[in-house]
């Protein structure tokens, strides 16, 4: 079955960036509803395909090149339970940071440039999630990246113009490390689709020369992903770019172009093997506990909040990484699909939380004009719902019961003990202490203390727009959580997991063997 | 910022006119000979990047030149993906299908959609690479101001 409207998801920003500069040349309003539109209709064809969908997976042959004898020649965009998933997640929280945008940016000059960029960065990481090539990965994985690169330093400051070229010199090693590994693919296999690459290396490879790929793939994505060895970056960029923008970076960027890449190549390109499998998990674990310590110390709310970003994401690589060591000593398989079910469960959490929590940040900037929570204090009164909006979010991060966070992080935690993990089941439970030992800082310095003397009753709410996406956040942090029901998880994360695991599924569907 | 000797503007002139014309060329015979599109757009770039640097240009000129650039490139990528997309309306149903009569293979005007995907990318590279340079050359007049 061929789902026709694949090719939309990066058509159709991709013409939307383009017509935004030529529009907004002339009427000066045009820039934020062609925005707007773009990914109303890419959150409309997102969600419908998913539902469509089922658990079957669709594959687009660009240009109508059917594979030849079992080897595929043409360009393929492969949308399965995996990417459905990510593809959902970047419409949905794009178009709340758009929302978001309109009240936002106004206060910005060259206000075209921004939904261009903005556009052009969600055609790059619709790509990178449905694209079916190595190539094509790093093609759209530049076009997001650099789209990035010049919206963390839209406001165009001395620390946004440093933060940018700190992101600008690190993603240029990563993506070098990447094409130095597509190169070496490419040498030995002779093809770059994901689909063929697999059969080529199942049939015979060189031990160490598949190392040697394995590693640098790790570190390049691991590099965008910000993983803990590599995340020198993330807490500059994400905190110097402008709200709805930090919210993308680290709601959606991170997963798709690094995440969602490593866990797609390491269970459908590459054989899981247990050497690979316990680095992994190593490093989630890792970024996991480290990343959670030095947000703790952190000031400055949003640097705070990019810290527990990398500590987020180590529970997704570390949860991902016990379910590829079980399936690598080949036992215990369903509770390597309960690790890998909670791994994309948290995935999912965290763009919602941690999106909201960025826009909290960004509400609270707006209105009092700075981001140390040293100069704030008793906000709840005059930003209620900001208040309100960030406590779920706050919640949900922190792993209380009933926001999604909770249910995420217990699938993640039972299955580490199943799975007799029980020092990083032990981890990730004190992990999720600290982190919420940090939100009640937050919320207590943000929110609710209030010194003599320094009460401020001039502090007013937001604008609507900014409101609207934020409330439509939380509860969508709510809503999440419906997802642990038995019945929601079947249909909705079991085809994620199911072309995960199983090792021949992605790639027959493609050579048709 | 200024032009340069008369030498070299001499020079310039005779040659631009031929670069210019042989990127066209590489750009047209993307489909038969080694080149395409992109390599016959930085060619076409750099016969207008050569004018300017030998003649020199004012500010108020060099901004107007850029946001025509800049105009040129978004049209000819729009025009490139509507291109693609007209092979979801007509022909098979897909992006990018190759609808059109293929013709002989060997003859200029022939291979369906890939000439005039070369035409497009050709406008588009030339476009962009012009208005880097131009947004380079603006930057420094502006610092230097």
């Amino acid at each position: 079955m061929m789902n026709p409207l694949i090719p939309l998801f990066v058509a159709v920003p991709l013409a939307g960036a383009f017509l935004t500069i030529i529009l907004g040349r002339f009427i000066t309003a045009i820039p934020r509803y062609m925005a707007l539109a773009v990914l109303l209709f890419l959150a409309f064809i997102s969600f419908w395909s998913l539902v469509t969908g089922g658990d079957g997976s669709s594959v687009y042959t660009l240009g109508g090149w059917e594979p030849v004898e079992g080897v595929p020649i043409g360009l393929y965009l492969i949308h399965d339970g995996f990417s459905a998933l990510l593809l959902c997640l970047i419409s949905l929280v794009g178009l709340l940071s758009v929302t978001y945008s309109v009240s936002y940016m106004a206060r910005y000059t060259s206000e075209n440039y921004f939904y261009s960029l903005f556009c052009l960065m969600i055609a790059g990481m619709n790509g990178v999630v449905l694209s079916g090539d190595i190539f094509n990965i790093y093609v759209f994985l530049e076009i997001s990246a650099i789209s990035s690169y010049a919206l963390v330093a839209f406001g165009v400051e001395k620390n946004e113009l440093e933060a940018t070229l700190k992101y600008q010199v690190l993603g240029v090693v990563a993506s070098f490390m990447i094409l130095f590994a597509i190169g070496f693919i490419y040498w030995s296999a002779k093809t770059l689709n994901i689909a063929d690459i697999r059969t080529v290396f199942s049939a015979d490879y060189d031990n160490s020369h598949y190392l040697l790929i394995q590693i640098l793939l790790l570190t390049g994505f691991g590099l965008k992903a910000a993983i803990i060895p590599f995340h020198a970056w993330l807490p500059d960029a994400h905190s110097s770019a402008p709200s709805p923008i930090s919210a993308m970076l680290s709601g959606v960027l991170i997963k798709a172009v690094g995440i969602y890449v490593i866990i797609r190549l390491f269970f459908n390109m590459f054989e899981v093997t247990e050497g690979m499998s316990i680095v992994i998990t190593t490093l989630g674990a890792l970024s996991m506990a480290v990343g959670v310590f030095l947000a703790i110390g952190q000031w400055d709310i949003k640097r705070l909040l990019a810290y527990h970003s990398i500590s987020q994401m180590g529970y997704v690589v570390m949860s991902v990484g016990i379910g590829m060591i079980l399936m690598a000593r080949g036992i215990r398989s369903e509770v390597a699909a309960l690790a890998i079910t909670g791994g994309i469960f948290h995935m999912l959490n965290h763009a919602a939380f941690k999106g909201l929590l960025f826009l909290n940040a960004g509400a609270i900037e707006y209105s009092v004009g700075t981001r140390d929570l040293r100069e704030m204090g008793g906000l709840a009164k005059g930003m209620p719902v900001t208040s309100a909006t960030s406590l779920a979010a706050s919640l949900s991060i922190s792993g209380i019961p009933p926001f999604n966070g909770f249910f995420s992080k217990l699938i993640i935690i039972v299955a580490a003990v199943m799975g007799r993990f029980y020092f990083l089941a032990l981890l990730a439970v004190i992990v999720s202490i600290i982190t919420l030992a940090s939100f009640m800082k937050f919320q207590r310095y943000a929110f609710y203390n209030v010194e003599p003397g320094k009460i401020r009753n001039d502090i007013k709410e937001v604008p609507v727009p900014m409101l609207l996406s934020m409330i439509t956040l939380a509860v969508v942090c709510l809503l999440l959580s419906l997802l642990a029901l038995p019945g929601l998880r079947e249909t909705v994360l079991s085809p994620a997991t199911d072309i995960l695991m199983d090792q021949l599924k992605y790639s027959s569907q493609i050579t048709g063997m | 910022m200024k032009g340069m000797t008369v030498i070299v503007k001499k020079t310039t002139q005779l040659i631009a006119g031929i670069i210019f014309l042989y990127g066209i060329y590489i750009i047209l015979h993307g489909h038969l000979t080694p080149g395409g599109g992109f390599a016959g757009g930085v060619i076409v770039a750099g016969s207008f990047i050569l004018l300017i640097l030998a003649y020199g240009s004012d500010f108020l000129n060099l901004v107007k030149e850029e946001r025509g650039s800049t105009m040129y490139e978004n049209l000819a990528i729009l025009v490139f993906l509507f291109l693609g997309l007209t092979g979801m309306i007509a022909g098979a149903g897909i992006f990018f299908a190759n609808w059109l009569p293929h013709g002989t293979p060997g003859e200029l005007v022939s291979a369906g959609f890939l000439p005039l995907y070369n035409i497009f990318v050709g406008i588009e590279v030339a476009a962009s690479i012009l208005t880097i340079f131009l947004a380079l050359v603006i930057f420094k007049e502006e610092v230097l101001k």
